[in-house]
């Protein structure tokens, strides 16, 4: 073995699973990939490690130029985000910083600018309102795909490629080209600015997506499974349920972090069909360029905030994302 | 165990009829063989008898009752894939309780786990049932695939080639033991198979498909001795059996383009003047004192016997011979044929006698 190792084989072994298989050469080509790929990566991040510092950064290292790398760490931005604060003069302001010691710690931190918080954001609301509107339609939209998915991957359904096709085509146009049609029929429908008319928006946006994605991954489980299932003494629905969908979590997996990230993301419906009670994080963040000064430190601390459901989610699901499409025991 | 009747079974896919007015019948307890060509339409029977495909026209019935309109799960048969189809995402175990766990059985788990035992222990796989099926070898997989089957007393068990994927060896072993358990269990047994040795060597009965048509059910003697067809003849036998085209002339048997001529044989009189003779190569036997000559073309010795190819005139035979003899190629040879073996077809293929 040991010689092997000096020598090597005499041509490139460039896939083996035995370290001490692999060329030399085809070796250093594996590390050179990584290293490339770690490289994008990086560059990939730099956004996200600069928005995540900025989070942390007070007003005055914010706009410092050059920008700060090393600095002291506040929550100035998350209190901004997350509180309504009014601004102490004169007494008030004395009075508040005598009894400092009652305070919390994002009041202290606003007083510290001389500000009183005054009760939550409505930035708690909207992000409240995206979880609850991008779930929402991302499991009807999972489920709905499910279905249809499987419909169409194992029934001999009349036009079932005219079908897929007009399913498709829902996406053949810049969704906004329709928004204006779509405000006023949610006018008309009392949907406008209400939960449920933007889950069943994005449910239909997302539809078209979750029964592509599904059927792909539906019509590469045999069907020899079903069949024997229902020789067994199974219904189709108890195979459907016993059989195909845990085979299909890889792939429900995937489509839900899809959806997910479209529904979570989503910004030009947001801010056109809802106004306060609806409204989603994304709108919510662009508006507080608006108010008195650009508070960069908030924006981020919102953005930031904003990323973590749907990185804890794709973390969660990471496993079946990775995992390959069933390891089955069908011989082709 | 039932026995089981098809009636004038048609089924269509599209504009291919894959079945053409197919009738047999399955008795209780029986071994019977359904042997044919890729895309003979065996698979698709096994389809229609366990519910799988719905026949357009025809009758199935088992023991005496029509099934044709209940579900898979109602006919109670058990069903061997081809491809194993083991539940991947479960482990041997859970694969073989699965039948019984149906909720039309509702088994008590006491007796699925005594059940799974005993099926484990005659397939000798009882070591492997913690196992994820994804780590069993092709044997293995085909194994618990016939465990499955096995677990629950169905009324027909169907197997789709099961031995096809498996290397020859397993094969060889895997037929034994499956002959052994139809035998001691007394099962009704549909097996598909393109296989001619497998049909021959574990059939009670034997039907032959060839394009979605039923051509001859009769028993592997039946099948072997007196083939209906020049393709049944075709089919059973390695090496092929010999087709030549004769004639006859003044009372005997001659095969064109060669110095063969036999004398009249009973049982040739209804032979038309054109025919097909059919001879067995082990019913060409060279001899040095033989009737006919030819040239030896080829030999293929395959250790217990040899395979000789005989040229006579300008067509050429197969003969079987026993042991590895020195043959040499190219060398002339005289040779007799057994005449009370051979085969009478008429041009159109069909057997007379």
């Amino acid at each position: 073995m040991a010689a092997f190792e000096e020598t090597g084989p005499r041509n490139p072994v460039t896939e083996s699973i035995r370290v001490d298989k692999v060329h030399p050469r085809a070796r250093f080509m594996k590390n050179a990939r990584a290293i490339l790929v770690l490289i994008l990566a990086l560059i990939g991040l730099i956004p996200v490690v600069a928005m995540g510092l900025t989070a942390f950064k007070s007003r005055a290292d914010v706009v410092a130029v050059p920008p700060k790398l090393a600095f002291e760490p506040t929550l100035e931005g998350f209190v901004f985000l997350l509180t309504e604060r009014s601004q102490l003069s004169g007494s008030k302001l004395e009075e508040a910083k005598a009894n400092a010691d009652d305070l919390g710690l994002f009041g202290q931190i606003a007083l510290r600018n001389g500000q009183r918080v005054n009760g939550p954001s409505d930035y708690v609301t909207r992000l409240w309102n995206s979880l609850i509107i991008a779930g929402g339609s991302t499991i009807i939209s999972v489920v709905l795909g499910l279905f249809a998915a499987y419909a169409f991957s194992r029934f001999d359904i009349p036009g079932k490629d005219d079908l897929l096709f007009f399913i498709l085509s829902t996406r053949m146009l810049p969704a906004v080209v329709v928004t204006i049609p779509l405000f006023l029929m949610f006018r008309q429908l009392g949907l406008f600015d209400t939960h449920l008319g933007m889950i069943l928006l994005y449910t239909v946006f997302n539809l078209s997506l979750t029964v592509w994605l599904l059927k792909g991954f539906i019509d590469e489980i045999p069907r020899e499974y079903e069949e024997a299932a229902l020789v067994d003494g199974y219904t189709r629905f108890q195979a459907f349920y016993k059989i195909v969908l845990p085979q299909a979590a890889t792939g429900i997996a995937a489509t839900t972090v899809f959806s997910l990230i479209f529904a979570w993301n989503e910004y030009a419906f947001a801010l056109m069909l809802t106004s306060n009670n609806a409204r989603t994080a994304p709108p919510a963040i662009a508006t507080m360029l608006g108010r008195g000064g650009i508070e960069w430190s908030a924006i981020a601390a919102g953005t930031l905030t904003f990323l973590i459901p749907v990185v804890i989610i794709t973390f969660v699901l990471r496993r079946h994302l990775l995992r390959g499409v069933t390891f089955g025991a069908i011989r082709q | 165990m039932s026995d089981v009747t098809l009636k004038h079974i048609t089924k269509r896919f599209r504009d291919v009829t894959a079945l053409k007015d197919v009738s047999f019948e399955i008795e209780d307890g029986e071994f019977f063989v359904l042997l044919g060509q890729t895309g003979a339409g065996k698979t698709t029977t096994l389809r229609v008898i366990a519910g799988l495909e719905q026949h357009d026209e025809g009758q199935l019935l088992f023991d005496g009752e029509a099934v044709d309109n209940l579900t898979p799960a109602d006919r109670d048969v058990a069903f061997v894939f081809q491809q194993y189809s083991l539940y991947p995402t479960m482990s041997v175990y859970d694969n073989l309780a699965f039948p019984l766990r149906s909720p039309l059985r509702k088994t008590p788990e006491a007796e699925i786990r005594q059940r799974v035992q005993s099926a484990a222990e005659k397939l000798r796989i009882n070591h492997l049932l913690d196992r994820k099926t994804a780590h069993l070898s092709g044997g293995e997989m085909q194994r618990v695939s016939i465990g499955r089957a096995i677990v629950r007393e169905p009324r027909i068990y169907l197997m789709d080639e099961p031995l096809s994927n498996l290397d020859a060896k397993l094969r060889e072993a895997l037929r034994v033991e499956l002959q052994h358990l139809q035998k001691t269990q007394g099962s009704t047994t549909l097996f598909v198979t393109h296989d001619q040795v497998e049909a021959l060597t574990m059939a009670d009965r034997i039907g032959v498909l060839d394009q979605g048509r039923l051509v001859q059910v009769g028993s592997p003697d039946d099948i072997y001795d007196r083939p209906a067809t020049t393709f049944v003849a075709q089919l059973v036998g390695t090496p092929g059996i010999n087709l030549l085209p004769a004639t006859r002339q003044n009372g005997s048997l001659v095969v064109k383009d060669s110095s063969i001529q036999l004398l009249k044989q009973s049982g040739s009189d209804k032979v038309p003047n054109d025919f097909i003779l059919g001879v067995r190569p082990e019913d060409v036997q060279p001899t040095p004192d033989g009737d006919f000559a030819g040239e030896i073309r080829l030999i293929e010795p395959l250790g217990v016997e040899t395979i000789l190819h005989i040229k006579s005139g300008q067509q050429s035979l197969l003969s079987i011979v026993t042991g590895m003899a020195s043959w040499s190629i190219g060398a002339p040879v005289r040779f007799n044929i057994a005449g009370d073996r051979v085969h009478y077809f008429s041009n159109n293929g069909k057997r007379v006698s």
